[in-house]
């Protein structure tokens, strides 16, 4: 039995929108788990049903074994920080941190001790007596988790909490998130639409799409290992090509015209239309990496392709390049840049490696392909 | 020695003094203009005060006739008497009565439109601008109507009678108050601070009361500043309801007096200000300086 219980949760709003539906979770006690998703997919609406700001249509929700399906939120002992930070600017930062002790009854010695305590956490020793308005969008956003840690919450609820903040802070605040999570050992539900985010904090993640929960797993088997194609196509760049079954018990698709295996249940027979993804990181290319050998190693898939064109992105080179044959399967391959990359110039014809594991079959053409290479593909078989 | 004449550069050189001096020039017009409107404003505004202070020093002469110097008289047979300050006084007390009753009413009201009921906004924002549709007569007349026999016979005593005119300058300040709540409100993300309160355990009362009427100390003063101005001189329904008030004794005074009641004018706006400014004061208070919304 879990610590957060999320059992069968619907939530139908007036008008007959439908924004979660059978919504299922169990987080263990300190836990950190990442509702993820585009927006408008429901993972907000189930964060603020936890919260106790929306009622769900049906389904439970436990903490800690007590259902608080109807419990009132200021009845839950459930922080929240909220994308706006939400401080109230009439309150010092001392007070704002204190607000949720002083309704619980503390006094007033303990209470300063344990907002002293909390501001040592946040790094913001000494500035209790500053406003809001006199603090950055960072300091504001963590005096938000300070004040909602007061509380001594049984889980913290966490709304796209960085959304607001520019690229350094951001990178540097989750840093600090996940560190004080770790340090508290706090149940704690995140909310966000940025998968890197997503990615780096959780112990598991929660990819809902149109208010279903499209895949639960560790970060790396949501990457790695993706679920349905929403999935795949969401967490990630991938490259999506439509291809053709030529053996599915011994994993045999025609990709281009060219042979490719895979170690991924193909589900349907000889001649049926799939989608191959693979992951641009999960591609060597021979002759441009040094570390890639030359000839396909063994049991790798080996094709041959010419350069599009080449994009520096700093840390990782990305070669487009589009594959022998009909010449429409295009696919983008991102090396790691070093100074001993033998960056091939467009035109170039190279070939490309990659594993049978890291090619994913998906049934159908689930995700979108380029127009021309289905066109391509259908032409060819 | 070859090169281009002065003479020729010198258009090109004038056209371009002429050129960068345009703007200042532009300027100085622009700044012409705006005084010229603030002088026009403030005329507008000052002389009917000069001339009603100019008049109320005649008390000296007969009516429409010069006066060699100016003569207090108005002034102190006002402030002299018991009756001023205790009709002003009681004025005051009402306006600030009636200041706290509105508060509590549109402050919630207002609040929970916002929060739960945006719906119901423009009907709310409807029934709050009657009294701008319905005349204070009418309104005296149905509240006499109403409220003089059992079993609510609040015309009976002094007190209830002051109840029922509070009662009656409550819907009075309605579109006033109503207005400068609902924009305060606006300015400040309603909805996330309630949740905010709400997740660390805060109730309604609490919400209201530490969160939400602090963020609207500015708003509920400039709606305060209204209800107290209105309150002071109103005349039709002080003179049904409490004809003991400032208003009818304003009225009074001016069919009795000739300086009297242009002194009183000017002493009672001075009052009025004085009361402004304390509230000012007074409610203002600590944090004053707020950042409602927004990110920083």
């Amino acid at each position: 039995m879990g610590f957060l219980e999320l059992a069968g949760v619907r939530k139908e709003f007036p008008g007959g929108v439908v924004a979660v539906e059978n919504f299922d979770l169990d987080a263990r006690k300190g836990e950190f788990v990442s509702f993820l998703g585009p927006s408008g997919c429901g993972k907000t609406t189930t964060l603020r049903m936890i919260a106790g700001f929306e009622a769900p249509t049906a389904g439970t929700i436990r903490i800690d074994g007590r259902e608080i399906t109807r419990t009132p939120p200021n009845r839950r002992n459930v922080g929240m920080v909220f994308q706006s930070y939400a401080l109230f600017p009439n309150m010092s930062v001392a007070d704002n941190i204190a607000f949720g002790l002083k309704l619980r009854g503390m006094a007033a010695d303990a209470r300063r001790k344990r907002v002293g305590e909390l501001l040592r956490l946040i790094n913001l020793e000494g500035r209790g007596d500053r406003y809001p308005y006199q603090l950055s969008g960072g300091q504001q956003q963590r005096v938000a988790l300070a004040r909602a840690l007061a509380i001594e919450p049984t889980v913290l609820l966490l709304d796209e909490p960085l959304s607001a903040l520019d690229a350094k802070i951001r990178v540097a605040l989750r840093q600090e998130i996940r560190q004080i999570q770790r340090q508290l050992g706090i149940t704690t539900v995140y909310v966000t639409h940025d998968q890197e985010e997503a990615l780096e904090l959780s112990d598991r993640i929660v990819v809902m799409s149109e208010g279903r929960v499209e895949q639960v797993g560790t970060p790396f088997e949501v990457y790695n290992f993706p679920s349905t194609a929403f999935v795949a196509s969401f967490v990630g760049t991938l490259n999506a090509l439509p291809a053709r079954v030529v053996d599915a018990a011994s994993g045999r698709l025609s990709l281009a015209g060219q042979e490719v295996r895979t170690t991924s249940t193909i589900s349907g027979g000889a001649g049926e239309r799939v989608t191959v993804a693979i992951r641009p990181e999960a591609i060597g290319l021979e002759g441009v990496d040094p570390t890639v050998p030359v000839g396909a190693p063994n049991g790798a898939n080996r094709l041959q392709a010419t350069v599009d064109d080449v994009a520096f992105l700093g840390s990782v080179v990305r070669v487009r390049v589009r594959l022998a044959g009909d010449g429409a399967h295009r696919l983008d391959v991102d090396t790691f840049n070093n100074p001993n990359l033998a960056v091939p110039s467009a035109g170039a014809p190279v070939a490309l490696h990659f594993a049978p594991e890291a090619c994913l079959v998906l049934p159908g053409s689930a995700l979108p392909a380029t127009t021309d290479a289905l066109e391509a593909a259908e032409a060819m078989l | 020695m070859s090169g281009p004449a002065v003479g020729a550069r010198a258009p090109e050189a004038l056209g371009t003094i002429a050129a960068s001096a345009r703007p200042r020039r532009e300027r100085s017009v622009g700044a012409w203009w705006a005084w010229l409107i603030f002088v026009v404003g403030a005329l507008y505004f000052f002389v009917p005060l000069l001339a009603t202070l100019e008049f109320s020093l005649r008390a000296c002469a007969p009516p429409n006739q010069p006066c060699t110097a100016p003569d207090f008289s108005a002034y102190s047979n006002v402030l002299q008497g018991e009756e001023f300050y205790e009709k002003f006084g009681y004025s005051i007390l009402v306006g600030l009565v009636t200041i706290v009753v509105s508060l509590l009413i549109i402050v919630p009201t207002a609040y929970w439109v916002r929060l739960r009921l945006p719906r119901l906004r423009p009907i709310v924002e409807f029934v709050t601008l009657l009294p701008f549709v319905i005349p204070p007569v009418v309104l005296v007349f149905g509240l006499i109507r109403v409220y003089s026999r059992p079993p609510l016979q609040f015309t009976a005593t002094e007190l209830s009678s002051t109840a029922l005119l509070v009662c009656a300058y409550v819907v009075l300040s309605f579109p006033y108050m109503y207005r400068a709540v609902d924009a305060g409100l606006a300015a400040m993300d309603v909805r996330v601070l309630t949740e905010a309160a709400q997740s660390m355990g805060a109730g309604w009362a609490r919400i209201l009361w530490s969160v939400i009427f602090p963020n609207l100390r500015t708003a509920a003063l400039s709606g305060a500043f209204l209800t107290l101005a209105i309150v002071i001189g109103e005349f039709t329904i002080g003179n049904f309801l409490a004809p003991w008030g400032f208003g009818p004794y304003l009225s009074l005074l001016g069919r009795d007096k000739i300086y009297e009641p242009a002194a009183v004018s000017l002493i009672s706006f001075g009052l009025t200000w004085l009361a402004m400014i304390f509230i000012a004061v007074v409610g203002r208070g600590r944090g004053s300086r707020v950042q409602v919304a927004g990110a920083r």
